[in-house]
Parts: structure tokens; sequence; C-alpha cells
């Protein structure tokens, strides 16, 4: 097993014919991703690495089943993608746009409430199963089937400490980019939830960065609740105060939001946090 | 009522910031109450605007920085002599680095009581929150992490917005007497619709002052936006101070780099923001200093690597240059092709340690193959190397 996402999954790509929509699409293909639909407004009819295209979700959905959105649109029309696979009931909406201004996350998140649809991003790379999908943007490669949930704020961060995983002999459950912004679909403790249920991952890593106080309020949430084995790397240990570090979110505000406090948290919860991305996989490594 | 977030701390997001001047026009705009006041360019200026104001009146310095007053930069006049005398003082003196070149002429409130409103996003909640606090003028962050029980947070709805009654809530925690209560509300409501409209991150009136007349009135204003909602606002684009940013993050920010300026020797060229962060900490982990963060971004061109290049030598304090790129959409072989063009042009005479893995790594050798670069195989051995090459510089 898995979380999120599997062999079942049925996805439809959002903004399909773009360039980026395009490319990734062949590489989700290659890697034996069931990508079942494509949508981009005006060019329903057209097919996109053998893949059909549609003009609204909906269509895409009713002809194929679709039950996975991924979104490759430009911020300026991001956000109504969102809502329209929201609106067509699709299980998870994975936004891998950057750009969506915060007050728009607030509003689809104030919409999304009491909806049985997640997403995830924005500003993210997406997740992976590794052997059974990805949908995103990841390298497929570096991943390996495993018992290692990821969780992680960044992208190639992630792959940086996933290709240490993997040549310490570790594969993985599923990784998760869950976002660089300030406003997120999904966080830390949602995706700890679903590991937690799942036989097959047995221990996470969550790679957290400078800016806002998720990393504190997730490691109060593995305190409490949660028991399987928990590692931990923070990134911008050398970050300014008041700078913003690329990712919208990644700011330290004042004395709030350091990597030192986030450490500190982690650490007080029992996660053992890596040095370097490299340490990360070295702790898994000796603890299993 | 929604549950508070127990520990919400105050964030201030990713942001363009503007001067107090800039803010308190835009409350005016949105009718929420300003002293009666004039920016000013020069003494000539400052002297006709105390004139017109009235004396005593308050000269404020308009710098992006915090404790304006601590350093000398808010003054109170009581005479002509006195408006000379600070005009002068405080135009063209210098704050934590940047040069006070315009002044805020204010008129000079009679405080009755300070207190604080402000609004942000609370990334917990995920919603809008108004915070409102009795002592005006203070560290609001502090407060949230000594005694939040002395904020008071009222949530706005993600659709229907804030609501009146929640509204005078917050003008209820902060004033006893009705009519002051309701005029905060209506002034909360005000300011909500401000950072609604205007895609705001941030917006405070620190402090708020009940006057001794029994109106409220802004004293201080601070607006920053959200970075991600600047393209729909051109107008507020253009109140950016190009002068109070680093010349070179402007440079990198216009050509869609992500740059911040260290203070260390070892230039970093990284793609992606948190592996960029990674690197910095690295750097720093095995002893020596980072020069910058940089990240090129996703799927980088030649070009963006010679941009990126020309960035980063801009700072005299590189002594060497460190890239880690982890090849996922970027191509190891454009970041290669960059660095061989860039080498030409840009005549670069600092070593350069390369550290490229992912998708065309091989190409990449061959293409850096003669370029006289010093190779590591991990992020960890580029560190090193890049600090043992400093220390033989």
């Amino acid at each position: 097993m898995s979380i999120l996402v599997n062999k079942n999954t049925r996805v439809v790509v959002q903004g399909i014919t773009g360039r980026d929509g395009s490319f990734h699409t062949e590489q989700m293909l290659k890697y034996g991703t069931q990508v079942v639909a494509g949508v981009t407004p005006g060019k329903g009819g057209n097919t996109v690495h053998g893949v059909p295209v549609f003009n609204t979700v909906e269509e895409a959905v009713a002809r194929t089943k679709a039950n996975t959105s991924v979104t490759f649109v430009p911020a300026k029309f991001a956000v109504g993608a969102v809502y329209e696979a929201i609106d067509v009931g699709v299980e998870l909406v994975v936004c891998i746009t950057e750009g969506i201004p915060a007050l728009e996350m607030v509003k689809i998140m104030g919409y999304l409430k009491n909806k049985n649809c997640r997403l995830i991003g924005p500003n993210c790379p997406g997740l992976i199963s590794p052997g059974e999908a990805k949908v995103g943007i990841l390298p497929g490669h570096i991943f390996k089937p495993g018992n290692i949930g990821v969780i992680s704020r960044s992208g190639t961060l992630t792959y940086e400490i996933v290709d240490n995983i993997t040549r310490a002999g570790l594969g993985q459950s599923t990784c998760i980019g869950i976002g660089g912004d300030s406003i997120i679909g999904t966080k830390f403790i949602d995706c700890l939830e679903l590991f937690a249920r799942d036989p097959q991952t047995q221990a996470v890593v969550l790679v957290g960065e400078i800016g806002g106080r998720d990393e504190q309020d997730t490691a109060e949430y593995i305190k409490k609740e949660f028991k399987k084995p928990v590692f931990g790397f923070i990134a911008g240990k050398t970050a300014p105060a008041d700078k913003r570090m690329g990712h919208a979110g990644a700011i330290i505000s004042g004395t709030s939001g350091t990597a030192a406090e986030k450490i500190k948290a982690f650490e007080s919860a029992g996660i053992r946090v890596g040095e370097t991305p490299a340490g990360v996989a070295r702790l898994l490594k000796e603890s299993l | 009522m929604l549950p508070l977030s127990k520990n919400l701390t105050p964030e201030k997001e990713a942001t363009l910031k503007i001067h107090e001047y800039q803010a308190k026009e835009l409350f005016k705009k949105y009718g929420i109450p300003v002293p009666k006041e004039k920016v000013c360019h020069n003494l000539d200026e400052v002297q006709k605007a105390a004139q017109e104001i009235g004396i005593p009146c308050v000269i404020k310095a308009q710098v992006m920085v915090g404790g304006r007053g601590k350093a000398g930069g808010i003054k109170i006049a009581k005479s002509q002599e006195q408006v000379k005398e600070f005009g002068q003082a405080i135009l063209g003196m210098e704050i934590k680095g940047l040069e006070v070149k315009k002044v805020l002429v204010s008129e000079a409130v009679a405080i009755g009581s300070e207190a604080y409103l402000g609004i942000i996003v609370d990334r917990t909640q995920k919603q809008v929150v108004v915070m409102a606090c009795k002592e005006g003028g203070v560290e609001i962050e502090e407060i949230a992490r000594q005694r939040p029980e002395a904020i008071n947070k009222v949530y706005a709805d993600p659709v229907l917005g804030l609501l009146p009654h929640r509204a005078r809530k917050v003008g209820l925690f902060l004033y006893s007497e009705p009519k002051v209560a309701f005029e905060c509300a209506s002034i909360a409501e005000k300011l909500y619709k401000l950072f609604i409209e205007l895609d705001a991150s941030l917006v405070e009136i620190n402090p708020l002052v009940l006057d001794k007349s029994g109106k409220l009135v802004a004293l201080d204003a601070k607006i920053n936006f959200d970075d991600n909602g600047l393209y729909r606002h051109p107008d507020i684009e253009a109140m950016r101070d190009r002068s109070s940013e680093d010349e070179n993050e402007l440079l990198a920010r216009e050509r869609d780099l992500s740059y911040v300026r260290l203070n260390g020797n070892i230039g970093c060229v990284v793609n992606g923001a948190g592996l960029a962060m990674a690197t910095m900490d690295l750097v720093k982990y095995y002893g020596a200093e980072p020069a910058n963060f940089l990240d090129i971004g996703g799927s980088s061109s030649p070009q963006k690597v010679m941009n990126a290049l020309e960035i980063l030598l801009k700072d005299k304090n590189v002594k060497v240059i460190f890239f880690n790129i982890f090849g996922g959409i970027t191509r190891c072989d454009d970041v290669a092709n960059g660095i061989l063009a860039a080498k030409e042009k840009l005549n670069i005479q600092q070593p350069i340690v390369a550290r490229l893995t992912g998708t065309n790594e091989d190409k990449a050798m061959g293409i850096l193959k003669e370029a006289g670069l010093i190779f590591a195989s991990s992020m960890e051995q580029g560190a090193k190397k890049a600090i043992e090459v400093l220390k033989g510089v």
C-alpha cells in the first residue's frame, strides 16, 4: 500500500497542451502513471502523447473516470482550474503552479471545506508512490519502492534527500511535496495522519524549512499521537531574518520561524534531525 | 466563532514594503482617519508644510526600518527654529544604513490612549485574522510570544469577509465607550477592505490613537504586499522604493531569479529554494560562510545561468563559486553550457566547484571536461572542496 496515489489512480492533466504540461505528461506516462485525460479549454478533440484532450474537466471525468487532477496552468488561471477540478468532484487536486496570491488560497481553502476533495500544493513538485504512480514533476528514477514516507515543503531538496535514502538501500512508500507557499492545501499533519494508517510505511522523513510554525505544530502532534519513527531536516539555518528565500512561505519574521526553533521543536518530539541532507539517510540507515 | 489557534504568531509574509506616507495615502483612500500631514523632500518644503499644518508638529523620517524614533528619526518641533533644526538633522541622516530622503511633517496629535490594530493571513488557520491589542506602539510579535492573551483575534470568513458583528467585537475589545468602539469597528472594516482589495500580506495601525477630543486616528501606518498578488496591482508595484532595496536583488527579480546577499565568500548557485538554503547551511556547517542565496529555478537555460553568475560576481567578496545542481527539470548540460559561456564572456577568475547530478549529467561532464573546474560527486564533497579552495586562495 501507499497513500494518496497508486496504480489505480486515474489522472487528468489540466493545461496538458502547454510546454510543461505536455513534457510532464510524457514523463508520468513513462513512469507508468495512468494519465487518462487532459484539459485545455478550446483544445478539446486533440491528443497529447496519445492522451485525449477535453475542453472541460467535467467532460474529461465523465468520459475517462479520472479521479485525480494535476494542474500545470499558469498562476493567473490556476485558481480557476483548481475550482473547476473541485467542482467536478475530483478526489485529489495537485497544483504544481507557483505564484498564486495567498488571499486566493484563503478563498480556495474556504471553498474546500465540507467537500470530499484534497488539495496538494500549490507551488509543489507533486507526489509519487514509487513503482506505482507519480503525479507531478518529480524525477522518477531516484525513487525506489520501500517503507519510508517522505513529506517536504521543497522540490529539489526532497530529491537530494530521497536520492541519499535510495543510495543507502532504503525505499519509499509515498513522497509528497506539499509546497513552498504560506497557505497550502495539505500540511505535514494531514499527511502524517494518512501515513499512520498505512501499513507499508514504517518511518517518516519530514523536510521542513524556515517560515511559519507548521513544523512546530507537527512536532506537537507527533508527541501526542504519531507512533512511527520520524526523521527530519530543516533548511535555512543560515537564512537572514525578514528576507524571502525563494519560496513565498520561506521567511523568518523577527525571531519566529527560524530553523533553530523548528529543530528544537522536532527534537523535543523525539524526531531525529539530520545535520545535512546525507545525514538524514545515515540516521535512517542506523536506526532501521 | 472559529476556534482560535493557540500559538498564532503573526507572520510578515514575503513581501513588498512601502513607506508610512504611502501607506497613509492608501488609508485616506479607504476612509481611515490619519493626521493632517505632508511628505517633504527638502528643508524648504518642511518649513512650508509646518506652517500649513501648524506648530507644534512632528517630523518623521521615511525609511523602511523599525526603531526610527530611537534612532532620532522622529521629533516633535515646538517652534519655527525647531522645525528648521530637526528638519535639517533628519533629512539626510542615516538610519540602519538607509539615508533619509523624505520626511513626513505631521500634525501633533494630543494622545489620549494608544492601541494596536493589524491584519494578517494566519497560516495555521488558513484565514485572514484581525488582531487588536490595548497597548499601542508595541512590537506585536513580542507580545504574541510573551503574552498571547493580550491579543484579541477575530477571523474573517473566507467568503463572507469580516462580518459586522465580528468587527464590532474588535472595537469593543479595545474601547468601552460604544461610540468609540463602533468607530473602531468601522476602521477595522475599512482596513480589511484595503487588505483584501490590494492583496496585502500585513496591515498595521500601530499606534491607533484615541485623541483628547475623542477621535480615532492612525498615527502610524504599515502595509506589506504579497509578491504573488502584485501582477494585478501595477499601481502598488509602482510604489516600490528601489533605493531601499539591494540593487542585485532587484536585478535578480527582473531576471526571474531569487537572490539574497549574505556576507561570506562562497558564492552558491543552486536550482530550487530548499536546496539553495540547504547548500548555504552546508557551507556554514563545514566552517565557511556562504556569500548568498541564489535559486536559478526549474527549467534553467544557459542564459539564465549566465545572468545568475553576472549577479553573483557583482559581490566582490565572492572568492569561490559553488554550483550545486540536482537535475530534474533542470538539465545539467544547460547549466554546463551556461558556465562555459559565462566563463568566457564574464572573464571569471574565481575557481568554480561544480556538483552537477541528474538529468544529462554525463553530457555536462563532457562539456566541462576542459573548462578547468573542480568537480564533486555529492553536495557534501562539493562544499568541502569549495572550502579547501577558499583556504588556498
